[in-house]
C-alpha cells in the first residue's frame, strides 16, 4: 500500500494552493459571489491554463492523464477557498460521461472544449419528486425519428446559469423508478425549448431550475446506449461523490484550523477559551471526525475502478462518514466561534454552510447508509 | 497511492496463514480474551512463537525480533485476529521489555529478555493506584534505599492478571520531594518477595481480571532499578507510548463484525431474521464505516512509521475511535442475542468446569461479560480523556 502523492499531484497541488491563496481570498470571494455573475470565469480560464482542467482526462482523450487521485487533490485545495467555479460538474461528472460512455466523436467535440476552459458544463440529474433515486425519473426523452424529444423538470442544477451545455438523464422507455430505460443526453443550453429558472444557494452557488419542453435532439446526444444509463449514471456520480468528500475534507481542515486558531485569540473570563477543557475535547472529536473523514475519502478515491459492489462499498461508507464529519464540524466550529459563527461577515459560518448542503448532494447520509445496508 | 499490498506482502501473508493453521493450538480456536481462561490458555500460543522466533516481531533483531516492516507485523495482527487468536500478554512483550531494551543494563536485558520472548516468565505491571489513576504522576507508593536493597511500601490496583505474575515492573518513588514527575523510579519485582500480596478484585463480569496490590517493607535489590533513579517517569511515558501503538484493534473489530451478523442471522425478529431488520442493519453498516475509517487511518500511520516516522500523537485517534469502536461492538453484540444476553454463567468456564448445559445459543454465553469487560478499554491506557488531552496538546498546541 502507499499513501503518497507523485511528484505531479504534488505539484499540482502547490500550484493550486497558491492560486487559492493569493487570489481567492475570503472578501474577493465574496464579492464574486455576490455579483451578477457570481462566479470568476478569469478563474476558469487560469485553471485551464493551469492544466488543472484536463488533468482527469487520459492523454488519448486530450487531457494530462491524470485520475482520481488527481481529482481528490484538486477538488480539496477547492474545499480550502470555498472555490464556486464548476470543476465537479463540468469535469469530474460531463467529464465522466464523456470518458466512460462516450463516442469517440463526442470525446472529440467535447473534451477538447473542457480542457481548454472553452465549455462549461452542468449535471441535471435531480427531479423535484425523485429525491436520492437516479432512475426515479419524470423527465421523458421519446424517440422521435432517429434523435428524441425531451420534456421535464430538473431540480437545484447547480452551476447551470453558468453553463454552456447540459448533461440530462431522462427516461426512454419502462415505468417510473424501473432500474432500465433511463438514458443520458449531452446538449447545448441554448437548444431551443430549454428555459432556466437561475438562482443563488445558500453556499453561495449558482444554480437553476431546469425546464424542457419538446427538446429536439438528435442520436448524436445520447450517450452510452439507450435505456441502460444507470450504471454508467452510478459510475460518474460515485465519482462525484469521491471527489465531493475531498472537496468536504478541504473545507473541514481549514473550519477546523480556523476554530482551533480563533479559541487562541479569543478570550473569556480573562484567559483564552482554548485552555477550557470541555471545548479543547470537542475540538480533538473534530480534527478525530476529519482525520477519519479523511480515510474514508482516500477508500473511495482509491475503489473507484474497483468491482461494482467494493466501489459502491466504499463510495457509501464515504459519503456517511464524510457527511457525518461535515456536520459535526460544522456545528462545532460554529458554536465555538459563539456570536461571530453567525455572522455573514465571519469565514467560519460560510464553511458551515458550505458543509451543510454537502450533505444533500448525490445522496444524504441516511441514502448512502441504505445503500450500505443493502449491499453488506 | 494505491491500497494493495505488494507481491511480497501477499506471499508473506500466505506464510504466516499456514504457520497459524498448522501451529495454533486447536483447543484455543476462536478464543480471543474471555473471562474464564486459564494461565496456560494465554500461554499456549506465545509459546509457539516463542519457539519459532515470532513472539516479539516489533523488538529489535538483536533482542530476538524479526526484522519485519510495519506492515508485515500489521499482516501478522490481522491474520491472528482472523481466528480470534489469544495473542501473547502485551505486559512482558509490548510493555517492559522495550524498557529493558532501551534502558536496562545489560545485566538486565541477560536475565530478563529470554523469558519474556519464550513465554516463560509472566509480568505485571504496577503505575495505578487507588488515588492515582489516570494522573498517574501523582503515585505514593515510596522505594527508599537501605543499603544496597530498595525497600518499597506503598499499594497499586487494577494490577492485570498479576494473579499469575512472576515479575512486576514498578514506579516507586525514589524522591519525595522533588517535583510530582521527578523522583519516580521505574523499579523490577520478583512478585515472590517477601511482602508482595496480590488480592483479586471481582469485576462486573464475574471474572479477576485485575488485582490490588500491596507491598509491605518488600526489599528489592538495586541492580532491579532500570536506568537512572528518579528518571522513571520518562520510561512510563516511552512505555505508554508503546502501549498505545496497535491499539485499534481494527482486525479484531473486523472478525468481531463478521460474528455479529453471523448471529443477526440466527436471530429472529418479526419472524425474518434480525439482519433484515432496517434499523439494526444500519447500526451494523455504521460500525463498520467507521470501522473503514479507522483502518485507513491506521494504515495511513504505519505508512508514515514505514517511512520513519515513530508512533506519534496520532495514535491518540486509533486508541479512541478504536475502543469507541470495540465498545459499540460489544453493545451490537448484546443486543443481538436479546432475551438470552441476561442468564449468568459464572465467572468460571462452563465448558470445562461444569457438566450443565448453558442455557441459551453458544453464541449468547459471553455477550453480555464481554460486554461489560469491554468498558475497561476508554479507562485502561491512559483514559480517553487523557488521550484527548495529548491531542489537545501534541496536535492542536493548546
Amino acid at each position: 500500500m502507499d499513501f503518497n502523492f507523485t511528484e505531479e499531484q504534488g505539484m499540482v497541488r502547490d500550484g493550486l494552493s497558491r492560486l487559492v491563496r493569493e487570489q481567492y481570498g475570503f472578501e474577493e470571494r465574496r464579492k464574486a459571489i455576490a455579483s451578477s455573475e457570481g462566479w470568476r470565469p478569469e478563474i476558469w480560464a487560469q485553471l485551464a491554463e493551469l492544466g488543472i482542467l484536463g488533468m482527469p482526462f487520459s492523454e488519448a482523450d486530450g487531457g494530462f492523464g491524470g485520475g482520481a487521485v488527481d481529482a481528490m487533490v484538486i477538488m480539496e485545495e477547492f474545499g480550502k477557498g470555498l472555490v464556486v467555479e464548476p470543476f465537479l460538474p463540468t469535469v469530474v461528472c460531463a467529464g465522466g460521461f464523456l470518458k466512460h460512455g462516450g463516442t469517440a466523436a463526442q470525446k472529440e467535440e467535447h473534451i477538447g472544449a473542457i480542457v481548454s476552459g472553452g465549455a462549461v458544463f452542468a449535471f441535471a440529474y435531480a427531479e423535484p419528486k425523485g429525491r436520492y433515486d437516479y432512475a426515479d425519473l419524470e423527465t421523458t426523452a421519446k424517440k422521435d425519428g432517429s434523435g428524441y424529444v425531451l420534456n421535464g423538470h430538473k431540480a437545484v442544477v447547480i452551476g447551470a446559469p453558468w453553463a454552456s451545455h447540459l448533461v440530462v438523464t431522462a427516461r426512454t422507455g419502462g415505468e417510473r423508478r424501473d432500474r432500465s430505460g433511463v438514458s443520458v443526453f449531452v446538449l447545448a443550453k441554448d437548444t431551443p425549448g430549454v428555459t432556466t429558472r437561475d438562482y443563488v444557494t445558500v453556499d453561495g452557488r449558482r444554480a437553476s431550475e431546469v425546464y424542457f419542453e419538446n427538446v429536439a435532439v438528435g442520436a448524436e446526444a445520447l450517450i452510452g446506449a439507450e435505456g441502460e444509463g444507470l450504471a454508467l449514471i452510478e459510475l460518474v456520480t460515485d465519482e462525484a461523490i469521491a471527489a465531493l468528500c475531498a472537496e468536504a475534507c478541504g473545507a473541514m481542515k481549514v473550519a477546523h484550523a480556523m476554530t482551533v486558531e480563533y479559541s487562541r485569540q479569543r478570550k473569556q473570563f480573562g484567559v483564552p477559551i482554548g485552555s477550557f477543557q470541555v471545548l479543547q475535547h470537542r475540538m480533538v472529536d473534530m480534527y478525530t471526525a476529519y482525520e477519519q473523514a479523511v480515510s474514508l475519502t482516500y477508500l473511495a478515491t482509491l475503489r473507484l475502478g474497483s468491482d461494482e459492489r467494493t466501489r459502491k462499498l466504499a463510495v457509501s461508507a464515504a459519503k456517511v462518514g464524510v457527511g457525518q464529519s461535515a456536520r459535526l464540524i460544522g456545528q462545532e466550529a460554529v458554536q465555538i466561534h459563539g456570536g461571530n459563527g453567525v455572522t455573514d461577515e465571519y469565514a467560519i459560518g460560510h464553511y458551515f454552510k458550505r458543509l451543510t448542503i454537502f450533505d444533500s448532494e448525490f445522496g444524504n447520509v441516511d441514502h448512502h447508509l441504505k445503500r450500505h445496508v443493502a449491499l453488506s | 497511492m494505491n491500497l494493495e499490498f505488494t507481491p511480497e506482502e501477499q506471499a508473506f501473508r500466505e506464510e504466516v496463514r499456514a504457520f497459524i493453521a498448522e501451529n495454533y493450538p486447536k483447543h484455543l480456536a476462536d478464543f480471543g480474551m474471555r473471562e474464564d481462561m486459564a494461565r496456560e490458555d494465554f500461554l499456549a500460543w506465545h509459546k509457539v512463537l516463542g519457539k519459532k522466533g515470532w513472539s516479539v516481531p516489533a523488538w529489535p533483531v538483536e533482542y530476538g525480533g524479526t526484522g519485519w516492516t510495519p506492515t508485515q507485523r500489521y499482516i501478522w495482527s490481522e491474520e491472528n485476529a482472523r481466528i480470534n487468536a489469544v495473542m501473547p500478554l502485551p505486559f512482558g512483550v509490548s510493555m517492559v521489555g522495550p524498557v529493558i531494551y532501551t534502558f536496562g543494563s545489560e545485566e538486565q536485558k541477560a536475565k530478563h529478555l529470554p523469558g519474556i520472548r519464550s513465554g516463560e516468565v509472566w509480568w505485571c505491571q504496577g503505575y495505578s493506584e487507588p488515588g492515582a489513576g489516570s494522573d498517574l504522576a501523582s503515585l505514593k507508593t515510596t522505594a527508599v534505599r537501605d543499603g544496597d536493597h530498595y525497600v518499597i511500601n506503598g499499594q497499586k490496583t487494577w494490577t492485570t492478571l498479576a494473579q499469575y505474575a512472576d515479575w512486576g515492573f514498578f514506579l516507586c518513588r525514589t524522591d519525595p520531594t522533588a517535583k510530582q514527575q521527578e523522583g519516580i523510579s521505574f523499579i523490577l519485582v520478583d512478585m515472590k518477595t517477601p511482602g508482595v500480596e496480590v488480592k483479586p478484585i471481582k469485576l462486573l463480569d464475574g471474572g479477576y481480571e485485575v488485582n490490588e496490590t500491596w507491598l509491605t517493607d518488600v526489599r528489592v535489590p538495586v541492580e532491579n532499578l532500570v536506568g537512572q533513579e528518579n528518571k522513571g517517569w520518562t520510561y512510563a511515558k516511552f512505555l505508554l507510548a508503546h502501549e498505545r501503538s496497535g491499539i485499534a484493534g481494527v482486525a479484531r473489530s473486523k472478525r468481531g463484525i463478521e460474528k455479529l451478523r453471523e448471529i443477526a442471522t440466527h436471530e429472529t425478529l418479526d419472524g425474518q431474521p434480525l439482519i433484515k431488520d432496517f434499523d439494526f442493519a444500519k447500526k451494523v453498516s455504521q460500525l463498520e464505516i467507521d470501522l473503514a475509517a479507522l483502518e485507513i487511518t491506521e494504515l495511513r500511520t504505519l505508512a508514515g512509521e514505514q517511512a520513519g516516522k515513530g508512533p506519534g500523537p496520532e495514535s491518540s485517534i486509533l486508541k479512541i475511535k478504536g475502543t469507541e469502536i470495540q465498545q459499540r461492538l460489544t453493545e451490537l453484540t448484546l443486543e443481538a442475542v436479546g432475551t438470552y444476553s441476561a442468564p449468568y454463567m459464572g465467572g468460571v468456564s462452563n465448558d470445562n468446569g461444569s457438566n450443565e448445559h448453558p442455557v441459551g445459543p453458544d453464541y449468547a454465553q459471553h455477550a453480555a461479560a464481554t460486554y461489560f469487560n469491554m468498558r475497561k478499554t476508554s479507562i485502561y491506557g491512559g483514559s480517553n480523556e487523557i488521550q484527548r488531552n495529548i491531542i489537545t496538546k501534541m496536535i492542536l498546541g493548546l
